[in-house]
């Protein structure tokens, strides 16, 4: 190792540097002349140090996750008001606060998945110039991070996100209220709680109510068609022309989590 | 170990060369007795179609029921069977969503690692039938759990790399810019596993049109180039992954000047710097992992000749850290040796001041030590000495002092076609540029090794032309003209 020291040594003192005369084309039969060297992805010289990279990719190198058995605590329950979920990890506990008690509106109490969505949300049913303002111009901001069309409605921000964002057109978090204080959640109406105006996709989608029954609700009413739709034969789609009318795209605020008040 | 290794690495070399290497992650936390070693066992048979529905109704019912059918499910969708039967099941995808965006957390969790094992698919049907999932695995990426979003994190690289109608539709849903805010997040897991998603994404063949010019106009790669020099000690497996992503960027050529502008090069060097005292300290577990991309990324920035990028290198510790690897390396990843000489050359081709340094370091003797590896690393060695000859007679009189000589005539016997050409080229620049290292050949044994190729058609027109200096006395070169004048007594 006999370079070891040099590292160190080597600080940044002025080398002496030698003399070098313009260079001179390589004079056949020769005909080395330096160059610099490019490498593309599939080089052959890059091919074992890809293929090193993969096995580690791959875990076969080095054990990236370790088995981590999550220290245990003494059941505690989640301290926000109305909420009594229990838990035994501090993981499991955070999880739920973020999920539940980070991004809450706080004029209606829904949870969203992110700040960008509750801001969004607040923007849209919360501030009394919005109605105002959005007669005026495009209000509805898109709900794609890092995309800054605004658009007269909800409906055309969703045709938007749908056709330019790809996104699926039950998306959950583009949903308007639901019913917060009915824990016994049936497939009642949720149009009477929003003074919004809804308007009712039919074509689009088919599907759409699995979407709309979280587990939440399902617990508490194991009725709820999901089970028979996993089975469900193709044609059947077709014929639900129908459309159940929990299903409304209408201020298109994002869909929050129902409220903590449930039995667990 | 060392067998499945090596069945392992020939598998991915013939994926490579088929341009499909690709290579996913599995995050498996399995409770259970030791099982779950990274895809090794796979836990019991496949299940039929009738018992995956079955479980899938389970996840209806009340709480208790609902988790313990959906663990059975995700620990049936390890197997690529039952993957295959959930996914031709219909409207199983939706209740999988529906579990997904639960608000219960543990029910999330488990939806979210049963949409890992099938991401983890090699089928690209499994892959595709996770399309209506992605819009969901981004919006979560804002983070409920370090866990969760780690998962999350996995999933979308797996399913990225497999599938291009997912990259099709992650584009326009915004993974970019959800990346390019997630990259703030403070956690290293996440961090890690952003970037797993990201060099991923790089890796797509139709990147350097549709992926890397986003991934450009965004806040990323200053992110990436302050990732990839921080905290070595505790997270080195952040900077491994970021440290592929910019060479995925660098080698496609996209606009290598805007990273030149943000200061990549001498970012980069600093943390070679840095990696070489690690390796000197003998820490150095795994940091070939982290070595290798950042050489490739110098070497090909170099290969740029952009105005001012020399200088950002101008820094001879470089050189020192470059040997410092390739001692520490020689024996286990040789292919570290090769890509150091690749930076070496790219460095020395054109810098007297490189050139200068190689000699004043008195890096030679390692240089020379390094010709029996192996062909390439022979021809990469002789290339960057023909560098340092090529730049006149004060570095050819260096290089004789050196000894390079015995060497050379030793490889010259040895060697192929490709090897002794490269060899007979340094000679001459040697003999054209210091005589006397002409005549100190001849009186060694040069002249028996270059007759060993006279007859080799691709050689024998320079074996000639060297073999005539023999016979001729030393002419008067341009270069002893000047030489008595340029050499500085100062050197050894």
């Amino acid at each position: 190792m006999l370079l070891l020291s040099g590292l160190s040594a080597a600080v940044r003192a002025e080398l002496p540097l030698l003399p070098a005369p313009a260079r001179a084309p390589p004079q056949a039969p020769f005909r080395f002349s330096p160059r610099r060297l490019r490498c593309p992805r599939e080089h052959e010289l890059l091919e074992d140090g890809d293929i090193h990279r993969h096995l580690y990719l791959q875990d076969i190198l080095v054990s990236v996750t370790q088995v981590t058995e999550k220290p245990k605590v003494s059941e505690f329950s989640c301290h926000i008001a109305g909420c009594c979920q229990v838990f035994d990890t501090l993981e499991g506990y955070e999880h739920h606060y973020n999920t539940l008690h980070r991004n809450v509106c706080s004029f209606c109490k829904r949870s969203f998945p992110s700040g960008h969505l509750l801001d969004i949300h607040i923007l849209e049913w919360h501030d009394s110039l919005f109605q105002i303002m959005a007669e005026k111009q495009s209000m509805y901001q898109c709900l794609v991070q890092g995309c800054v069309e605004k658009f007269k409605s909800s409906k055309d921000r969703k045709d938007h996100l749908v056709t330019v964002h790809l996104y699926p057109s039950d998306f959950r978090f583009d949903r308007p209220k639901k019913a917060k204080s009915s824990t016994k959640h049936s497939k009642s109406p949720l149009l009477q709680n929003t003074s919004m105006p809804v308007d009712i996709k039919t074509s689009e989608q088919p599907q759409v109510d699995s979407m709309e029954i979280s587990p939440v609700e399902n617990m508490e009413n194991a009725s709820q068609p999901l089970s028979s739709l996993i089975s469900l034969p193709p044609e059947k789609h077709l014929n639900r022309s129908r459309i159940p009318s929990t299903i409304c795209f209408g201020q298109g605020a994002t869909r929050g989590f129902k409220s903590m008040k449930k039995k667990i | 170990m060392p067998y499945i290794e090596a069945a392992c690495a020939t598998a991915l070399r013939k994926a490579r060369k088929q341009q499909q290497l690709i290579s996913k992650r599995l995050l498996r936390e399995d409770t259970q007795n030791g099982e779950g070693k990274a895809g090794m066992e796979i836990p019991t048979d496949p299940l039929s179609e009738q018992e995956v529905l079955q479980l899938l109704r389970d996840t209806q019912k009340g709480t208790e029921e609902r988790k313990k059918s959906l663990s059975c499910l995700r620990q049936a969708l390890q197997h690529k069977e039952t993957q295959q039967k959930f996914v031709r099941l219909e409207g199983s995808m939706r209740v999988l969503i529906g579990l997904f965006t639960s608000s219960l957390a543990d029910v999330q969790m488990e939806a979210a690692r049963c949409l890992h094992e099938l991401s983890h698919s090699s089928d690209p049907a499994v892959a595709e039938a996770c399309l209506p999932a992605t819009s969901y695995l981004l919006t979560y990426l804002s983070g409920h759990s370090i866990e969760f979003t780690e998962l999350c994190l996995y999933t979308l690289g797996n399913l990225v790399v497999e599938s291009e109608a997912v990259r099709k539709q992650l584009l326009p849903q915004g993974i970019i810019s959800a990346l390019a805010s997630c990259i703030q997040s403070p956690h290293e897991a996440v961090l890690e596993g952003l970037g797993y998603v990201l060099s991923q994404l790089l890796q797509a063949k139709e990147a350097s049109i549709e992926i890397i010019p986003l991934v450009l106009d965004s806040a990323l790669p200053q992110h990436m180039l302050q990732l990839v020099c921080s905290n070595l000690e505790l997270g080195m497996g952040v900077a491994v992954e970021f440290a592929w992503c910019l060479h995925y960027i660098v080698c496609s050529c996209v606009n290598n000047a805007l990273l030149i502008s943000q200061g990549i090069m001498s970012t980069l060097v600093l943390l070679l710097l840095e990696l070489a005292s690690m390796v000197s300290k003998a820490v150095a577990d795994g940091l070939e992992l982290l070595i290798c991309p950042v050489l490739r990324c110098l070497s090909n920035l170099l290969a740029e000749e952009m105005e001012g990028c020399n200088m950002q290198v101008q820094d001879e510790r470089l050189l020192v850290a470059l040997f410092t690897f390739m001692q520490y390396f020689l024996n286990h990843h040789l292919f570290i040796v090769q890509e150091c000489l690749w930076l070496l050359n790219n460095l020395t081709a054109d810098e007297p001041f490189f050139c200068s340094a190689m000699l004043t370091l008195d890096l030679i003797p390692a240089l020379l030590q390094l010709l029996p590896c192996s062909r390439m690393v022979a021809l990469l060695v002789l290339t960057v000495l023909c560098n340092i000859a090529e730049k006149g007679c004060a570095y050819c009189q260096q290089l004789h002092q050196k000894a390079v000589l015995s060497s050379l005539i030793s490889i010259l016997t040895l060697s192929d076609a490709e090897v002794a050409g490269q060899c007979l080229e340094l000679l001459h620049l040697l003999f054209l540029h210091w005589p006397e290292a002409a005549a100190d050949f001849f009186t060694q044994a040069g002249l028996q090794a270059l007759e060993q190729h006279q007859h080799h058609p691709e050689l024998q027109e320079r074996v000639r032309a060297l073999m005539n200096l023999a016979t001729q006395p030393a002419a008067a070169s341009p270069c002893s003209l000047v030489s008595s004048a340029a050499v500085p007594s100062s050197l050894p």
